[in-house]
């Protein structure tokens, strides 16, 4: 459950960015710099150092979590989204809606993913609503792939039949008998997803398609540090950490979802 | 057999030219003007629209697919906006350095997952198998940029044991593999772990136990066998993966592969190179996943293609 209390942790950050942070994270600061215009390193003033322009690093990496977070959770969301519809509906109707869904996942996972949000990222002028896009575009695919197969078993159940039988329209057997049983794959895949786009986002951002500055980022703070690092080592360190432990603590969280929803799994522990 | 592969053959056919058709109108579609890009700021509209003609860029986006797909089927990815060279020559030319970094970086996912995985499952439940499953999911949630970084800094650039990036020697080779390592050998742990532990409670592990074999030489010789076959579909995988070109590593260390190339292609839209490397990619992936279901029926007996 330490998964859960970062998560929470980090969600705390990102809502109350504003009272925890100690300075303004677009501040620069005379001090900030030494005497000949380098950051400086972790201190009592800046507890964390300061980056190139000599704003707080703290500041910034306090922000930096609700871009981390809206875009784990906006992108994902829409992912998950996307991959639940289509694969309810193809798993459930099968035919030529199945064959058509399962030759396009086939062709969406040969894609090479990265390059293309790259070149989607870069080409389209970076915002964080185009990153969510792009990370979404890529994603929902193995959240379809996953629903699918599961609705595919679901709907030649019995309980599904006997629904059918009773006369309950198509809507009504996907909303109300198929629908619930695919909520805990749901969460499951939905928080191990959010672990995916964060480290996403932030090579997106490392690169300098991502989020724009001055918006910090975790991503963009080691992107702009990057040619200053071996002087700078505090700027890589300590967003690099923050984007570890985020992206940790949702994929710990979604294995213990997973063993708590399924039972069978624990014979591994 | 043949017939299997066959089929397979006429499925990634089938895939490629569905890559190709996608990639195509993608870029197309977006905001994007590579004749003004190569162009320049200050040129007038009369020599952008000169290059836009000379590129064939003027043509309609069909017209302009049709001819690309023709010229792709006798083996032409035609020719580079901004270098000028074969896009066949540019991509042959960074071949070999992505199939080395692959083959390194393969190698430490095997080095650091295989150990670490054997040695959760063995120890399962105790103190040891949770520091390893909590170590194998930190590489696995690591961001590969700053590992790359920090591993630059405290051992090329403090230490002194490494080049600062670039590519050559054995020794270039090794921070950039080990980068690539330590995500990849996260999943491999994982993967062996599960995968052990399920074979170690099966009836002919205990009976190799019960005839008296020492646990070792059961755990090596019978369990390990079985249990480290899903680890070839996970290798088929990554050869695919890293075969694309790992942007983010090799921008890391300055390593002159495949991603490099896609990132400086995608930089000025220069795009017959950035088909070329989805082209190189895709196939990649497919020849992966061939490689992989293909050596698994020599592996395992009970497995067999019709």
């Amino acid at each position: 459950m330490g998964g859960l209390a970062v998560v929470v942790a980090v969600v705390v950050v990102a809502l109350f960015a504003p009272y925890l942070a100690p300075f303004d994270p677009a501040a620069q600061f005379p001090d900030g710099l030494t005497p000949d215009g380098r950051p400086l390193p972790p201190g009592s003033r800046f507890l964390l150092g300061t980056d190139l322009l000599g704003r707080d690093l703290l500041s910034r990496m306090i922000y930096g979590a609700r871009i981390s977070l809206l875009v784990g959770v906006v992108a994902n969301g829409a992912a998950l989204a996307i991959g639940t519809g289509l694969g309810v509906l193809a798993g459930y109707f099968r035919g030529w809606i199945g064959i058509l869904f399962m030759r396009f996942t086939d062709l969406m996972m040969a894609f090479p993913a990265l390059i293309l949000a790259i070149a989607l990222a870069a080409i389209l002028r970076p915002s964080l609503w185009i990153v969510a896009l792009v990370i979404c575009l890529v994603n929902w695919v193995w959240v379809a792939r996953v629903i699918y197969s599961q609705t595919l078993s679901l709907s030649q159940k019995e309980f599904v039949e006997a629904a059918r039988a009773v006369g309950a329209s198509t809507s009504r057997v996907l909303l109300r008998h198929i629908f619930p049983h695919l909520w805990s794959t749901m969460l499951v895949w939905g928080t191990l997803g959010i672990s995916t786009t964060v480290l996403f986002e932030a090579s997106l951002s490392f690169l300098g398609v991502g989020v724009r500055p001055p918006t910090p980022s975790w991503g963009g703070i080691i992107n702009e540090s990057q040619s200053y690092f071996l002087d700078a080592p505090w700027l890589v360190a300590f967003p690099g950490v923050a984007i570890l432990l985020t992206s940790l603590a949702f994929n710990l969280l979604g294995e213990g979802l997973r063993d708590a929803f399924d039972p069978r799994q624990v014979r591994n522990l | 057999m043949i017939r299997y592969l066959a089929g397979r053959f006429a499925q990634s056919c089938l895939v490629l030219f569905g890559v190709t058709l996608l990639t195509f109108f993608l870029l197309f579609i977006l905001p994007a003007d590579p004749a003004r890009m190569i162009a320049g700021r200050s040129a007038t509209i009369e020599t952008v629209n000169r290059i836009r003609a000379e590129l064939g860029l003027d043509r309609p986006v069909p017209l302009q697919y049709l001819q690309y797909v023709a010229r792709l089927v006798r083996g032409d990815l035609g020719r580079s906006y901004a270098q000028k060279i074969e896009v066949r020559d540019l991509l042959l030319s960074r071949l070999a350095a992505t199939a080395y970094l692959m083959v390194a970086g393969i190698g430490f996912e095997l080095l650091l997952g295989i150990p670490a995985g054997v040695l959760a499952a063995l120890r399962r439940g105790s103190t040891a198998d949770r520091l390893i499953m909590v170590g194998a999911f930190a590489g696995v949630s690591a961001p590969q940029f700053a590992v790359g970084l920090l591993l630059l800094y405290v051992l090329a650039f403090r230490w002194g044991l490494f080049p600062l990036g670039g590519y050559g020697s054995f020794a270039h080779v090794i921070l950039p593999a080990f980068t690539l390592g330590i995500a990849g050998g996260g999943w491999y742990a994982r993967m062996i772990r599960s995968s052990l532990v399920d074979v170690l409670d099966q009836d002919y592990v205990r009976t190799a136990r019960g005839k008296g074999l020492p646990r070792g030489k059961v755990v090596l010789k019978h369990a390990l066998r079985n249990a480290l076959l899903p680890i070839v579909s996970m290798v088929g995988l990554d050869i695919g993966t890293f075969m694309g070109g790992v942007v983010v590593v090799e921008s890391v260390f300055g390593w002159p592969g495949i991603g490099q190339l896609a990132w400086q292609a995608i930089q000025i839209v220069d795009i017959p190179v950035i088909m070329g490397v989805v082209i190189v990619s895709a196939l990649a992936i497919m020849a992966g996943n061939l490689l992989a279901d293909l050596i698994y029926p020599f592996l395992d007996p009970r497995i067999r293609y019709e």
